[in-house]
């Protein structure tokens, strides 16, 4: 860090600082002339909805997009940003929301990509780096797994490693504690102290007010590209937590309001003497090098019950969910819908029957990006009626049962054919919303339905799986967000390698009883 | 919900401004489609000078036997009807993802088995009849031919491109063996099939020496986009190509899927051959390799797998090919220098289309 030292001496000189930023993009204004100063030694918070423009923001700091209008102006000096190698030159190193690893490398190669081509890879100096910053993180990192084999939560982890491991004075995490464990969130939050002590600046955006009011220096607000809002670092310290939060939540919606998160829980009735929707019985999936196998699952999902399953990412949660919806092969149990054995049909078949599965990967699986919004409402029902006739695309049926959809659900996007993969991540976990919830369904899966949403599209989207609970369905909410699943569930069943390792009624106790379970303890 | 959201974006607002942006995008896409074209010709005509020829020379006779002379635009056209038969299997393969090179393989055994076939069936049934049967044999071998690499990439995740390379060399060398041992015409010295009669060919349209193979390339190359682009069917085959993940999401029979598209990109390949032998070429000689297959993956990549456009490329390819085959005799030209020009002008079509996606992300950015 021999940059660091000549800055010493101007320790509260920005290291990069954005004067009236301004960018477009066909329909949408992304940025409206944002200012924006990064001081070492400052852990600065990103706030705001998805769509407010975050991510652009993120995407010209770290030389993805060029402003339209505006400077930025890194150590005083207007540089244009001109790519991502150049931003790490400039030591801006950024953590993405959406992953950017190569899925066929190992984490070690991973890390070493980039490197001077004439030289071997130090892949020993690396190692001893990499301990020495997981001891810090508190996080364990196989360096000689690949990463496609790693869960969503373990990539994050790695890219967070990747920006440390390269020396940068600015470091970019972009909604990076979305899929870390509380613990990890803590652990982060302290490093992240540890770090700006060192002299580093920190751009931390992140959709939890009480991760910004806990971690942050400085809190900037945007809403629908514009800045409306800086709590500066002496009024952070002057306010507590909880007025820091309720002014947040004014900038940014403009009115007062108490946390969501620590919702209560509406008192719903549920008709225990009625037969279970669904019916898992001793389930078992085999392990992969990737993921554990799943061994002797079992639980009832009455009708309009919902059944949370807790536990630290990578458990086993996707391969639940994937064998539950015929995506992935069982070794052995039974899965009864209505009372009908379904262990035996397609993903479609299944998906006739009623059960419906919103993944957890929503560009990877959930959507075909380059494809149309319109389509992507469609896509498990390619070649039914009324879109379909004899086989062929009925536009206008498509179009306007699409454009409902838009409506319904508040999909914010230019048009019925921008490419779904354009929208931000709330706007497309809209679309698999409309898709999974429209008419037929029984038994839902949500998978992490909420992971990397703002907090209007967080609300929304659990009040559309309460909703669904109390239209009669069966929910399965599989989530890592312990508050959210003690907020929404009746039941909570907690998995750990690949085994539910108990269940607990949703009542007074029930936190203490699951975090009990999560740590390996007995309820 | 406690939250107020702003009304969502209206969805028609944009669309009114779509039309006028469409206008602008096929304007471009001439603009790039011709650019490259004409820079290539220079490039080529540099090269010519090289070797001392003139290049006005060239592509005067380039142009009037391949387009402007009557024979010779006759020529064109009727060398289109396999290459379009060529195109639209592979649009419909690369649209779903799926990389089958081994058009050669199975267009030579559609071609060897409707040779084999037709002189025996006109013998006893009408000509219609025969002709329609023996396009159904080379459709059918050629699927079959394709069987082996739709089962391993379908069932065993075994790269295509490598097995159907594979298959096409065996293709050749079977395609061969068949026109030697088999079905070879007893009646002649040179290895060959029987030959089928003028008059049982495919009709020649309007009393010109044009194919109505032409015709049914045509057809086929425009069902297939419309098949590709409006039905449930090209929409499944569309989403396995765009995300194999989002189709197994999606509860889409993958392996099925792969299978039929294996199927139908060979089918028509071996219609094509088939078109070729029952419209023009009559019977197969040993050793008989045109390589329309090969010849024709480039140009539908620059028709950006669609249907409309590939007829155009089809069409450029034809006269480069017949004109260039001619001009090359007269100058004393290299015939190959026909390949020499069509893969400039693909290399600098392809050149074009980088430069213009850069320039396009770097004016976003």
């Amino acid at each position: 860090m021999g940059s660091l030292s000549s800055l010493s001496g101007a320790d509260k000189r920005d290291i990069v600082a954005l004067e009236g930023v301004t960018k477009r993009f066909p329909g949408v204004v992304a940025n409206d002339s944002v200012d924006l100063a990064i001081r070492p030694g400052e852990v600065h918070v990103l706030l705001g909805e998805n769509g407010a423009g975050k991510s652009t923001l993120i995407g010209m700091l770290s030389g993805l997009q060029q402003p339209d209008e505006g400077r930025i102006l890194v150590d005083g000096e207007p540089t244009a940003i001109t790519s991502p190698r150049h931003a790490l030159a400039l030591g801006i190193g950024t953590v993405f929301q959406h992953m950017m690893l190569v899925p066929t490398l190992t984490v070690a190669e991973n890390l070493l990509l980039g490197g001077p081509w004439w030289q071997r890879p130090k892949t020993e100096e690396l190692e001893a780096r990499v301990a020495g910053i997981t001891r810090t993180l508190g996080i364990t990192v196989k360096l000689h797994a690949k990463v496609s084999e790693l869960s969503l939560g373990e990539q994050q982890q790695v890219e967070i490693l990747r920006a440390m491991v390269r020396n940068s004075r600015l470091l970019i995490l972009d909604e990076s504690t979305s899929m870390l464990t509380p613990k990890g969130i803590d652990e982060l939050g302290a490093l992240m102290r540890r770090l700006v002590e060192q002299g580093l600046a920190i751009v931390f955006i992140t959709h939890k007010l009480k991760e910004a009011a806990a971690f942050g220096d400085r809190i900037s607000v945007l809403k629908l590209g514009r800045k409306v809002g800086e709590i500066p670092p002496e009024r952070f310290r002057a306010l507590g937590e909880q007025a820091i939060i309720s002014e947040i939540v004014e900038l940014m919606f403009g009115k007062q309001k108490d946390d969501p998160e620590a919702a209560q829980r509406p008192v719903r009735t549920i008709h225990a003497e009625a037969a279970p929707l669904l019916r898992v019985h001793d389930l078992a999936v085999a392990p992969t090098d990737d993921a554990p196998g799943l061994s002797s699952i079992s639980f009832d999902i009455r009708p309009g019950e919902l059944l949370g399953i807790a536990g630290i990412d990578g458990n086993g949660q996707k391969q639940l969910a994937e064998a539950l919806a015929g995506q992935r092969a069982t070794a052995g149990g039974s899965v009864r819908l209505e009372g009908a054995s379904i262990e035996a049909l397609s993903v479609g078949e299944r998906r006739q029957k009623g059960l419906r599965y919103l993944t957890d990967d929503r560009l990877g699986e959930g959507t075909v990006g380059t494809f149309p919004v319109s389509i992507n409402f469609f896509l498990k029902q390619v070649g039914a009626a009324p879109f379909w006739r004899k086989g062929v695309e009925q536009r206008a049926e498509i179009d306007q049962r699409a454009a409902q959809l838009v409506r319904e659900y508040d999909v914010r996007t230019p048009s019925l054919k921008t490419p779904v993969a354009r929208l931000s991540g709330g706007n497309i976990q809209k679309v698999l919303l409309a898709r999974e919830l429209a008419e037929g369904a029984k038994v839902v899966i949500f998978n992490k339905p909420t992971y990397g949403l703002d907090l209007a599209n967080t609300l929304a989207s659990r009040q559309r799986i309460r909703d669904t609970a109390a239209r009669g369905l069966a929910v399965l909410l599989i989530s890592t967000d312990l508050e959210e699943l003690l907020s929404m569930c009746d039941r909570i069943a907690v998995i750990a390698n690949g085994s539910l390792v108990g269940t607990v009624e949703n009542v007074d106790d029930a936190r203490t009883k699951v975090g009990r379970l999560m740590i390996g303890l007995a309820a | 919900m406690s939250i107020e959201t702003a009304p969502s974006a209206s969805a028609t607002a944009l669309d009114a401004t779509a039309a006028v942006a469409t206008r602008r995008d096929i304007q471009h896409r001439l603009l790039m489609t011709l650019g490259p074209i004409l820079a290539a010709l220079i490039i080529a005509g540099c090269i010519l000078l090289a070797v001392g020829v003139d290049p006005l020379a060239y592509y005067g006779f380039v142009l009037e036997k391949g387009l402007f002379s009557p024979l010779g635009i006759q020529q064109t056209l009727t060398r289109m009807a396999p290459l379009l038969f060529l195109a639209a299997g592979l649009i419909v393969a690369f649209r779903a993802g799926m990389w089958n090179l081994g058009g050669d393989g199975q267009f030579l055994l559609g071609a060897v088995t409707a040779a084999a076939s037709a002189p025996l069936f006109v013998q006893v049934m009408p000509a219609w009849l025969a002709l329609f049967c023996s396009f159904v044999i080379a459709m059918v071998v050629a699927m079959i031919w394709s069987l082996l690499p739709a089962l391993l990439r379908a069932y065993q995740g075994v790269n295509e491109i490598i097995t159907t390379l594979m298959m096409t060399f065996l293709g050749t060398s079977l395609a061969n063996v068949l026109v030697k041992l088999v079905f070879r015409d007893p009646g002649t010295t040179v290895p060959q099939t029987r030959t089928l009669p003028v008059e049982d060919r495919l009709p020649r349209l309007f009393g010109t020496t044009i194919t109505s193979g032409l015709l049914l390339g045509l057809a086929a190359i425009i069902i297939v986009h419309l098949v590709m682009t409006r039905t449930a069917f090209g929409l499944k085959l569309r989403i396995v190509g765009a995300n194999p993940r989002a189709a197994i999401h999606s509860g889409l029979g993958v392996p099925g899927l792969t299978i039929a598209v294996f199927a139908i990109s060979a089918g028509l390949a071996g219609l094509a051959g088939a078109v070729d032998i029952l419209g023009v070429q009559g019977n197969v000689r040993a050793d008989w390799n045109p390589a329309y297959g090969l010849a024709v993956i480039p140009v539908v990549f620059l028709a950006r797998m669609n249907g409309f456009a590939a007829i155009g490329f089809v069409f450029l390819l034809s006269v480069l090919s017949i004109g260039g085959e001619s001009a090359a005799r007269r100058l004393g030209v290299p015939k190959h220098f026909t390949l020499v020009l069509v893969s400039i002008v693909l290399i600098v079509l392809a050149l074009a289309e980088y430069i213009d996606h850069r320039y396009n992300q770097s004016r976003r950015a």
